[in-house]
C-alpha cells in the first residue's frame, strides 16, 4: 500500500509527542510524516522554561527532539513556518512563507498562547505588547525577560496562579524586585483552598516576593515603556518588567478558519478527532473534550497514545476518557502538590487534614467512599507520589487514614517497590509507568542514564529522578551498571582519564590536534579541546606543543571575559600585599583606559574591570606588575591575614607564606579546576583558610595545619585536615605533591572539594603525605619543571604569540 | 567586471592575519563580521555576535566547522549557520580563499 501522508500542525509538547506515539507504532512504514513548527528550533520542553528563568537550568537540557532528531526519523520539519490555512476539500495547508502540503490525515496540536487581558496600555500604538512587558510561554519570553532582568528591576508578574508564581521566584533569583498582582482572594485559588493560599502567600513573601491580593489592574503607564500599573482601587505600583499570566488562550483560530467546531477550542470525539471531519485529528491544548481544555501536559500523553492507536490503525476502539489534574508547584523553596478538588462537595465527603503554620506544613485530604477526590500537600510532599497516584488511579484507601498523611515506621523502600503496580506512574511530567521502566531494562538499558534516555522518565521537573532510580535497579536487582560515558574525560574519546593519559604517554601525543588525529579519529569537538589542552600540559611541562586555538579566550588574552566582550585586569599582589607606588600605577592606568569599575576581589586584589582587548597590552605595561594568574582554571590567589608583624594574635608570617607560595606555584597555569589558597596566622581564620582548596593554618612554634577540600562558593565546605607539619618549607613541599596529585587525577572541572571526598583523604594523605605509591619524586619534579617554564603572561604584550592576539576589528582592505 | 553587479565580494585581507584554530573580527562595509580559520585550511564568516546574549563568536572555540560561543557554549555549524546547542541559527556569508591566501568575502550572496 502507497504510504498515507501525516501532516503536523504544531511542533510542540503535544504534536512531538504524538509523532513519537506514532512513530513507536511503526508509522514510520505508513506515513510520510511533515510536520510544522511556529518557531526556528525543535521541540523543548515547555514547562522546564521555569527552571530556565530561575537559573536552574540550561536550553541545551531542555530540548527533547533538537532538529537532527527529526531528520534522523526521516520527519519533513517546516520550522519557523506558521500554518495560516487548512483547505479541507482539497486537503492542503498554506503556511505564512508560502509553503504548502497535501495531507491525508491531519493533527492540529497548536497549543495555547498567553491570554492578555484587555487592559489599556498593555499594548502599543501599533499593536505589539509595550517593551517591558512578556508573556510566558515560550523560549523567546523566557530570553526577554532573562535580559530584561537585573538587580534592583522592578518586575511586576500579574496573575498568582502556578505559571505567575514561578515566574516570580525566577526573577528574584536574578536580583528583581519581584511582586505578584493577583485578582483573587488568594494565591493559586484553581488548586488551593483559601487556607492554603495563605500559607502559601506566606512562604512567598518569605522569600521576597510581594504579593497583593484583590488587586484589579485598570491600566498599564509609560509612554514607549512600561513603567507602572493602576489599579482599581486606586493605587499604583511601579514597574520596568511586567509578566502577564493570567491563564491561556488555545490557538484555536486556525480551526474556526477551516470550519470546524470550535467553542473554547477544537472539540473532538473520544478518539481525538474532529466533530467535522475524520481525517482531522487534534491533541494537546487547543483540543476541547468532553467540555474540557486542559493546560498541564499529563492530559496529551493519554491524547497523545489514543490519537497514535487509532490513526495507525493498532486499535480503532481507543478512547480517551478525560483525565484528572494533578500538578505540583516548582517554586524553589517550596514544597506544594495539589490534585483534584479544594473543598468537600457532597455530604458524605470526609475531610482529613493537619496543619503546623509554623513550619509551613499543610496537608488536607478529600475522600469520597474511600477514595481520593482531592489533595493539598505544602511543606512536605512526600506522600506525594502515592496520593496522586491513589487519585489518578481511584484506587481503595487504607483505613488507617493517619498513613495517608504521615510514613508510620515507613516501610521499607523495596517492599513498597515490590508491591507498587505495573501501571503505576513513576514520572508524571513524561507519563512513564513502572512497566516502561520495566521495557526499557529488558531491552537491554542497564544504566539510569540509559533508561532515562529511552523512557524520558525523570527528563520532566526532574523531581522523580531518585525513584527512576530505585525502580530500575530493582528491575536489574540491583545490577545497575553505571553510564561509561560519565567517565570519559572528554565526550569525544570514549576513555577515562587515566586511559586517556596512558595512551597520550604512549603515543607521545603532544597537542591537541595531534590528540584529536590518533584517538578521535580526526573529528575537532571544540568542547573538548580546553579539557585536552589542559591535560597535555600536565603531562609534558615544558615539551606541550601550545596550540593557541586549543585555549579558552581568557587564556589566549590571559584576562576574564565579561558579558560584554570585554575583559578584567587583576594584577599579582602576592598574599594581598602592595606598594603605594604600585597603587599609583594602578590607578592612573585605570583613569588612562577608562576603566568603568575598580573592584577589590575576594581574593585580596584589585580589578580593572571592563577594559577592552585591544587595550590589554598597554594597561599591562602602564601598571607593571605580573599577571595575578585571576582567568583561568589554574593556580589562582593565595588569601592571607596579617600575619605577626602586627597582629597581638599572630602565631605565623602568614603573609610571607602567602607570598612565597604565589610566587612559586602562579606557575601552575593549568589544572582541573580553580585553585584559590589561603594562609592564616592564627586558629582564628580570619583569612578563612579553612574554606580554601589548600589552607594553612599556624598553630604555634613553627607549625602549620594544612587543610584540603574546602569551598566557600555555590558549594561551601570546610577543608580536611590533612596533616600538620613544621615549618614553610616542608608547607611548599606537601602542597606542591598535593596540587600536583590533583592536577594529575582529578576530572576536568572537577575542583578539590568534590574530589578530596571522591578519592578520600586517607588515600590523599598516603599518596602525598606518606608516599605509598612512591610517586612523590615524581610530583616534585613536575612542579620543578612547571615552575622553571613559567613566564609571566603578559609579557605577551610585547612580543604576542599570534596575529591579532589583542585586536577587536581588523579594517577589510577593500 | 561580469558577476560584480550580482554579488560583490570584498576584499578581507590574508588569511595569515588570523591564526589557525581561531577567529577575528573584520569590519567591512560598515559591518562587523566574524571570520575563522580552521585546522584544515578551510574559512567561514558568520555574524560577530552570538544570537543568545551578543557574546563575541571570534572568540569561541573552533573545530571543524563548529563554534561555541565563550559566554554559554552555544554551538553552531558554520557551513549552515544552523544551530547545534542553543535556541536559533545565525547568519554565515560566503568566503573564499584566492590562491594567494587572500579572503574573499561576499555580504549579500
Ligand atoms: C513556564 C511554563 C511552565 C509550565 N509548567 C507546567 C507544569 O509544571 N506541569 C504541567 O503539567 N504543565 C506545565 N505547563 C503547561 C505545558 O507546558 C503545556 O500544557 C504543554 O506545553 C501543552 O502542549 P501543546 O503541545 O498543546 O502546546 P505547545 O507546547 O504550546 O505547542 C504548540 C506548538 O504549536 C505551534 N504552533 C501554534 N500555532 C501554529 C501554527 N499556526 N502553525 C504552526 N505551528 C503552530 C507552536 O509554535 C508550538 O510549537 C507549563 C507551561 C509553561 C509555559
Ligand atoms: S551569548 Fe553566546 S551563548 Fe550566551
Amino acid at each position: 500500500m502507497a504510504k498515507q501522508k501525516l501532516v503536523v500542525i504544531g511542533n510542540g509538547m503535544a504534536g512531538a509527542r504524538a509523532v513519537e506515539e506514532v512513530l513507536a507504532r511503526g508509522g514510520a512504514e505508513m506515513f510520510d510524516i511533515v510536520m510544522f513548527g511556529d518557531e526556528p528550533h525543535g521541540n523543548y520542553n515547555r514547562i522546564m522554561l521555569s527552571n530556565i528563568l530561575s537559573g536552574q537550568q540550561t536550553y541545551d537540557e531542555i530540548f527533547l527532539n533538537p532538529l537532527p532528531w527529526y531528520a534522523e526519523n526521516g520527519i519533513t520539519l517546516h520550522a519557523g513556518e506558521r500554518v495560516t490555512e487548512i483547505d479541507r476539500f482539497a486537503k492542503v495547508v498554506t503556511s505564512a512563507g508560502g509553503v504548502k502540503e497535501h495531507y491525508d490525515v491531519l493533527l492540529i496540536s497548536t497549543g495555547s498562547r498567553a491570554f492578555m487581558p484587555p487592559i489599556p496600555g498593555l499594548h502599543t500604538a501599533g499593536g505589539t505588547l509595550k517593551p517591558g512587558v512578556f508573556g510566558f510561554r515560550t523560549i523567546e519570553d523566557t530570553n526577554g525577560m532573562v535580559a530584561a532582568a537585573a538587580p534592583g528591576v522592578k518586575a511586576v508578574v500579574i496573575g498568582g496562579g502556578l505559571l505567575g508564581l514561578e515566574a516570580a521566584r525566577g526573577l528574584l533569583n536574578h536580583g528583581c524586585d519581584s511582586t505578584v498582582v493577583h485578582l483573587g482572594g488568594h494565591l493559586m485559588d484553581a488548586q488551593l483552598d483559601a487556607t492554603g493560599g495563605a500559607m502559601l502567600r506566606t512562604a512567598m513573601e518569605r522569600m521576597g516576593v510581594r504579593v497583593l491580593l484583590s488587586k484589579s489592574t485598570t491600566e498599564v503607564l509609560g509612554e514607549d515603556k512600561v513603567t507602572g500599573l493602576t489599579f482599581k482601587d486606586g493605587e499604583t505600583i511601579d514597574c520596568d518588567l511586567l509578566v502577564v499570566a493570567a491563564g491561556i488562550r488555545p490557538n484555536a483560530e486556525i480551526g474556526t478558519r477551516a470550519g470546524l467546531t470550535v467553542e473554547r477550542a477544537i472539540v473532538v470525539d473520544n478518539h481525538m478527532r474532529s466533530v467535522d471531519d475524520p481525517s482531522v485529528y487534534v491533541v494537546g491544548e487547543c483540543a476541547q473534550h468532553r467540555g474540557m481544555v486542559y493546560g498541564l501536559v499529563a492530559p496529551l500523553w493519554d491524547q497523545a497514545k489514543v490519537f497514535a492507536d487509532h490513526v495507525t490503525g493498532r486499535n480503532r476502539d481507543a478512547a480517551y476518557h478525560g483525565s484528572k489534574l494533578a500538578t505540583k508547584l516548582k517554586v524553589m523553596g517550596v514544597e506544594l502538590a495539589s490534585m483534584g478538588i479544594t473543598m468537600p462537595k457532597e455530604e458524605r465527603d470526609e475531610v482529613i487534614q493537619f496543619m503546623e503554620p509554623k513550619k509551613g506544613t499543610y496537608k488536607k485530604l478529600i475522600v469520597r467512599e474511600g477514595r481520593l477526590v482531592g489533595g493539598i500537600l505544602m511543606g512536605d510532599i512526600s506522600k506525594a507520589a502515592f496520593l496522586m497516584q491513589a487519585f489518578d488511579r481511584d484506587s481503595p484507601l487504607p483505613d488507617e487514614r493517619l498513613s495517608l498523611l504521615f510514613d508510620l515506621g515507613a516501610p521499607p523502600q523495596k517492599v513498597t517497590l515490590d508491591e507498587m503496580p505495573a501501571e503505576a506512574q513513576v514520572c508524571n511530567c513524561n507519563g512513564v509507568s513502572k512497566a516502561a521502566i520495566g521495557t526499557a531494562v529488558a531491552g537491554g538499558c542497564k544504566t539510569v542514564t540509559a533508561v532515562m534516555n529511552a523512557t524520558r522518565a525523570g527528563k520532566g521537573c526532574g523531581s522523580c529522578k531518585g525513584l527512576v532510580g530505585d525502580v530500575v535497579a530493582w528491575f536489574l536487582g540491583g545490577a545497575v551498571e553505571e553510564d561509561p560515558s560519565v567517565h570519559w574525560y572528554v565526550p569525544c574519546i570514549p576513555m577515562k582519564k587515566q586511559e586517556l593519559v596512558a595512551a597520550i604517554r604512549e603515543q607521545e601525543l603532544k597537542s591537541v590536534s595531534a590528540v584529536f588525529r590518533a584517538l578521535a579519529g580526526g573529528v575537532e569537538d571544540p568542547a573538548s579541546k580546553i579539557p585536552l589542552a589542559s591535560l597535555l600540559n600536565t603531562i609534558w611541562p615544558g615539551e606541550y606543543v601550545d596550540e593557541r586555538d586549543a585555549r579558552f579566550i581568557n587564556d589566549r588574552v590571559h584576562g576574564n571575559i565579561q558579558k560584554d566582550g570585554t575583559f578584567s585586569v587583576v594584577p599579582e599582589m602576592a598574599g594581598g600585599l602592595c606598594t603605594p607606588e604600585e597603587l599609583v600605577r594602578i590607578a592612573n592606568a585605570a583613569v588612562k583606559y577608562k576603566v568603568p569599575l575598580v573592584k577589590l576581589t575576594g581574593g585580596q586584589r584589585i580589578d580593572l574591570v571592563g577594559v577592552k582587548k585591544e587595550d590589554l597590552p598597554g594597561i599591562w605595561r602602564d601598571i607593571g606588575m605580573p599577571a595575578g594568574h585571576a582567568w583561568g582554571k589554574s593556580y589562582r590567589t593565595c588569601k592571607s591575614c596579617i600575619g605577626i608583624d602586627y597582629c597581638r594574635f599572630g602565631l605565623g608570617d602568614s603573609m610571607g607564606l602567602a607570598t612565597r607560595i604565589e610566587k612559586t606555584f602562579r606557575a601552575l597555569s593549568d589544572s582541573p579546576g580553580k585553585m584559590k589558597l589561603g594562609t592564616t596566622g592564627c586558629p582564628r581564620n580570619c583569612s578563612e583558610a579553612l574554606i580554601k582548596d589548600v589552607g594553612m593554618v599556624a598553630v604555634g612554634d613553627g607549625k602549620w595545619e594544612i587543610y584540603i577540600g574546602g569551598a566557600g562558593g555555590a558549594h561551601v565546605r570546610k577543608g580536611d585536615l590533612l596533616c600538620t607539619v613544621e615549618g614553610e618549607d616542608e608547607v611548599m613541599k606537601v602542597i606542591g605533591r598535593f596540587m600536583q596529585f590533583y592536577r594529575e587525577d582529578a576530572k576536568y572541572k572537577e575542583r578539590t572539594y568534590t574530589w578530596v571526598p571522591r578519592i578520600g583523604l586517607e588515600r590523599i594523605r598516603a599518596v602525598v603525605v606518606d608516599d605509598s605509591e612512591g610517586w612523590c619524586e615524581r610530583f616534585d619534579r613536575e612542579i620543578e619543571a612547571a615552575i622553571a617554564a613559567y613566564r609571566d603572561p603578559w609579557l605577551d604584550r610585547d612580543a604576542p604569540k599570534t596575529a591579532n592576539q589583542f585586536a577587536s576589528l581588523i579594517p577589510a582592505e577593500g | 567586471m561580469p558577476g560584480d553587479t550580482l554579488t560583490r565580494e570584498h576584499v578581507l585581507g590574508n588569511v595569515d592575519e588570523i591564526p589557525v584554530g581561531e577567529g577575528r573580527n573584520f569590519e567591512v562595509a560598515g559591518r562587523t563580521v566574524a571570520v575563522f580559520r580552521n585546522h584544515a585550511g578551510e574559512v567561514f564568516a558568520s555574524q560577530a555576535d552570538c544570537p543568545h546574549l551578543g557574546g563575541p563568536l571570534a572568540d569561541g572555540m573552533l573545530g571543524g566547522s563548529t563554534i561555541m560561543c565563550p559566554l554559554h557554549d552555544r554551538m553552531f555549524d558554520l557551513r549552515t549557520g544552523s544551530v547545534l546547542v542553543g535556541e536559533c541559527g545565525i547568519t554565515v556569508y560566503p568566503i573564499r580563499k584566492a590562491e594567494d591566501g587572500t579572503l574573499l568575502l561576499s555580504l549579500d550572496g
